[in-house]
């Protein structure tokens, strides 16, 4: 009888964990591995974002899905109205990032949800995720640490082979 | 010869009177001017520059800058200290990027530019009418007008105009001009803004970004210090800024007036037209009142005084 019950609940117990995992990992079944963020490459190459690895890194998908994934919410913000949210069907960044710049007269649409009415564009959505918990973790911030640059972006940032040749004097000031 | 009457006198006294009763009416009004109704401007959120100086990259293509000394991914410019003082706009660089390190904080990184002011101090000083305050909200120059007095570079409270020293027969003042021969005037974002990765800056109408800005400081008390630069600074700034950290501590003048700089001459300029144009005649007007039914044209009055009484 003894056996018997602890077997019981060492299954109880397992079945316990089981359901914890599976909560955590409820809209994880079919998250891609790897995403290839390429709309805005022009002065930068697109990234390829390994999507599997900072599934295992981060604390859950709300680090920076929000309120989307169905796992509990970690920004006080989103929590307010969001606590107790079901997965969604749009999950992706450029769902509700749009790739065209913010402006004063964007921001302040009537029809934008209260809430959600300064958001950032896609490119700083990005950015500001990606680069802010960089800074946290201590990953890497530089810009080509993640982007490898175009010509295009060599000539723009006057660097690699449009360095400056330094004829120029410095009297600027 | 007509002598002067005293109808006539008393006339031209009464309408001097109403020129300066006139004066002080005219004075209030601009006071209370708060610059173009739809005037454009750009709210800089200072807690999301990472300093990448990608806007610093944007002017200099966007404006046709020469060269820089340094390639725009080399972060050792924000350890430059020229002349002793943090980078600066210069003839090169329309735009600058500076690193400040405040006490126990993150290090904040702060752009400078023209900040397009509601009532320029630039504009005022410039005796050759070289300024111009756009509708959009822009503070342009003629540069062909430019004699490079360099009076706007002493005016300007946030030492944005620069100078192009590096010309030997034509120096002129430079400086950025919100993008707005190539991009404002249509409507369109300046390339800083477009540059940005981080969504640093919005673009728009100075009115919104105004109550943009206060809503992210109700928002986010913590992250924000409550307030909002350049909306009362010398009269109101185009450009606002917010920050994490007390805005002195980014290098920031906050010993500004609220007031518009002219309104420290204004009293006294208003006087100068009257001055010159009325007092000539009122005091001419006194002397022939008062030498009244004496001779005239008989040269230096004051010299030949006691024999005209013979």
């Amino acid at each position: 009888m003894v056996n018997t019950g602890k077997k019981f609940m060492a299954g109880l117990a397992g079945l316990f964990i089981c359901c914890l995992l599976m909560m955590n990992c409820y809209a994880m079944e079919s998250y891609p591995e790897e995403i290839e963020i390429d709309v805005l490459s022009e002065l930068y190459q697109g990234v390829v974002f390994d999507h599997g690895w900072h599934v295992m890194m981060t604390e859950g998908c709300a680090v920076c899905h929000h309120h989307t994934t169905g796992t509990p919410v970690v920004d006080s913000y989103c929590a307010k109205c969001h606590a107790d949210e079901k997965p969604m069907a749009t999950v992706s960044c450029q769902d509700c990032h749009s790739s065209e710049p913010v402006t004063a007269g964007s921001v302040r649409e009537k029809d934008a949800f209260l809430f959600h009415d300064d958001k950032p564009d896609l490119k700083a959505a990005y950015h500001l995720s990606c680069l802010g918990c960089h800074q946290e973790m201590g990953a890497p911030v530089g810009c080509q640490d993640c982007h490898a640059r175009t010509e295009a972006g060599d000539a723009f940032f006057r660097a690699g082979q449009f360095a400056p040749t330094g004829s120029a004097d410095s009297s600027g000031y | 010869m007509s002598k002067i009457t005293r109808r006539k006198f008393l006339a031209g006294s009464m309408a001097g009177g109403a020129a300066i009763a006139m004066a002080p009416t005219k004075k209030a009004f601009g006071a209370n001017l708060e610059g173009f109704p739809d005037g454009m401007g750009v709210l800089v959120d200072m807690t999301r520059c990472v300093g990448c100086r990608s806007c610093e990259a944007a002017c200099n293509k966007e404006q046709n800058l020469p060269e820089p000394d340094k390639s725009f991914d080399d972060y050792s410019v924000f350890d430059e200290r020229p002349h002793g003082h943090y980078r600066r706009p210069t003839e090169k660089a329309y735009t600058v990027v500076n690193r400040y390190d405040p006490v126990d904080e993150q290090p904040v990184y702060r752009k400078i530019q023209c900040n397009h002011c509601n009532e320029p101090a630039c504009l005022t000083s410039c005796f050759v009418n070289a300024y111009t305050k756009t509708p959009e909200g822009a503070v342009i120059y003629n540069d062909k007008v430019c004699v490079g007095c360099r009076n706007c570079m002493i005016a300007c409270p946030f030492g944005i105009p620069a100078y192009s020293y590096s010309s030997a027969i034509n120096p002129i003042i430079k400086k950025c001009i919100f993008c707005y021969d190539t991009r404002l005037k249509n409507g369109q974002t300046p390339a800083c803004v477009e540059a940005c990765p981080q969504q640093v800056m919005v673009f728009g109408k100075r009115k919104e970004l105004i109550k943009i800005a206060h809503d992210r400081i109700r928002r986010s008390p913590v992250k924000y210090v409550d307030q909002v630069y350049g909306e009362k600074e010398v009269g109101g700034t185009g450009w606002l800024y917010l920050s994490g950290v007390p805005f002195q501590e980014a290098g920031f003048n906050i010993s500004l007036p609220s007031e518009p700089i002219i309104n420290n001459v204004k009293d006294f300029l208003a006087i100068v037209p009257m001055v010159l144009a009325i007092w000539p005649a009122l005091f001419t007007g006194f002397h022939l009142l008062a030498t009244k039914g004496k001779s005239h044209g008989h040269g230096d009055d004051h010299s030949h005084d006691g024999q005209e009484e013979h």
